[in-house]
């Protein structure tokens, strides 16, 4: 890749983005038809396939809670997903991604509701441009909803990062190689609460104050859009 | 790496949160007793064992040749990896590394790399060719809670504690450490924010926040885990929380 002089140009991005915009997204709720659950995200270049299958009966049994129902997820990205062929399987990242995203819907699941069984959720990355965690998280909460699993809000997700020493929102694949940080974060809008938050590169106090307050917007827009398509699906009017 | 808890345990150690104590008379922000031994395997290159309270991580460091990344032909290599042996655990199973141990080490991994702790730019040997790679393995010995804080500071001691390989092709006059990144984890038990959890602690604890500092006070790398939330002051308390500590903290690598 070549690498362009400067990432940022009279205040806009290389795609012509202000720091604090959000590439095009478009969700769709209930894609599969086999699936309990599904949802379908496009955010810029990233295509993602979330599906939901149960509350099911637990297979291998020795992993059912007797008071609990158990969140499975498994993050996964297509071989061809990325410039250079992903070997197919689980490798670290994708093992340490599939469980930050457990740990970011499970605070909305109301899993004691499903003793002994497991709610799987499925998240395919077809094609990769950056930000296919928060995407993904994005996807499987619209999933999660649209097979109908109670649960007390959405999850939306985005990432913020630093290029250039300015604080931008949801990252492109260039800005996230040759910027200098990368902070994933996903919330629960309503009461406002953080149930993923990672990062990687540098911030000072007042950068990363700065960062939290984008993320927070960001994942709000991301919110009403996420809301839409299960309006769309269900037929529920505005009022 | 989550245990069960019988629920008059749990319930005990989230009444005491409440009132603020904890199960071993801590105050919230207070570690338990810290331990930095290094120079202890003379077969590494560099080592240290960390004690934190009960318990024990060893960590080593070994330089050995390697090829490069492609896409980085002159700079050196960095990798860490961790084992949950089953001796430091009965939760532990033996086997490929699980969950836990992954994020163990890629959260150590993100510290120490996204710091540049390590000038990895001058371990090139031979462009495109040969590099150096710093192997930091991770041994677990005695899980009572927190590997994360212990496993980090043991990595960076191990850093500080390396004697160069005796090898021709090693040109440097000493290994290029740069920066001492320090993680620390703040755990929250019924919206009260605790450093340094114990094992009994990290079972029932909500969410957990782990940040690792660099000296002047910046973030490197963060890592929310835990089937729970945290809120926006939390997530600030629990900065200013870790920025103190890793100071602290800091201060056993001496």
């Amino acid at each position: 890749m070549e690498k362009p002089e400067k990432l940022i140009v009279d205040g806009k991005r290389l795609d012509g983005r202000m720091p604090d915009e959000l590439r095009s997204l478009r969700i769709e709720a209930g894609v599969l038809k086999r699936a309990d659950g599904s949802a379908y995200v496009e955010l810029g270049e990233n295509k993602v396939l979330a599906a939901v299958y149960g509350p099911r009966e637990m297979h291998p049994r020795h992993d059912q809670q007797p008071d609990t129902a158990v969140l499975r997820c498994r993050y996964n990205m297509a071989p061809f997903s990325v410039e250079d062929r992903k070997r197919p399987g689980p490798d670290r990242r994708s093992v340490e991604i599939s469980k930050v995203i457990r740990e970011a819907l499970e605070p909305v699941l109301f899993l004691k509701l499903y003793p002994r069984s497991v709610i799987d959720v499925f998240i395919e990355i077809l094609q990769a441009d950056a930000g296919t965690r928060t995407a993904g998280i994005n996807a499987a909460s619209v999933a999660l909803a649209d097979a109908g699993i109670p649960m007390r809000d959405l999850v939306s997700a985005v990432a913020v990062g630093k290029v250039e020493d300015t604080i931008v929102l949801d990252l492109t694949k260039e800005e996230d190689q040759l910027g200098t940080t990368d902070m994933p974060i996903a919330i629960v809008p309503r009461k406002q609460l953080v149930t993923l938050l990672q990062m990687d590169g540098h911030l000072t106090e007042d950068e990363f104050k700065r960062a939290l307050d984008l993320g927070f917007r960001g994942c709000a827009q991301i919110y009403e859009v996420q809301r839409q398509a299960l309006r769309e699906k269900y037929g529920v009017k505005e009022e | 790496m989550y245990g069960i808890v019988s629920s008059v345990k749990r319930d005990y150690i989230v009444d005491l949160a409440k009132h603020g104590k904890r199960v071993d008379g801590r105050g919230f922000d207070q570690f338990r007793d810290v331990s930095v031994r290094t120079d202890v395997i003379k077969s590494a290159n560099g080592s240290a064992e960390v004690k934190i309270g009960n318990t024990r991580v060893l960590v080593g460091v070994k330089i050995q040749h390697a090829e490069p990344f492609p896409d980085m032909p002159e700079s050196g290599v960095l990798m860490v990896n961790a084992e949950l042996r089953p001796l430091a655990s009965p939760s532990f199973e033996l086997g490929p590394p699980g969950e836990g141990a992954v994020e163990l080490a890629r959260v150590v991994d993100r510290g120490i790399r996204e710091s540049d702790a390590i000038a990895l730019d001058k371990l090139g040997i031979k462009s495109g060719e040969d590099v150096w790679a710093v192997f930091i393995d991770i041994h677990v010995l005695d899980h009572d809670g927190n590997l994360i804080d212990a496993s980090a500071l043991g990595a960076t001691a191990a850093l500080l504690n390396i004697k160069p390989p005796e090898d021709e092709a090693w040109t440097l006059q000493e290994f290029p450490i740069q920066k001492r990144p320090v993680a620390v984890t703040v755990s929250r038990i019924n919206d009260r924010l605790m450093v340094d959890p114990c094992l009994d602690e990290e079972d029932v604890a909500d969410a957990r926040l782990t940040i690792t500092t660099v000296e002047d006070g910046s973030i490197c790398a963060m890592q929310k885990g835990g089937a729970g939330y945290l809120s926006r002051e939390q997530i600030e308390e629990a900065y200013h929380l870790a920025r103190t500590k890793a100071e602290e903290l800091r201060e056993r690598l001496r």
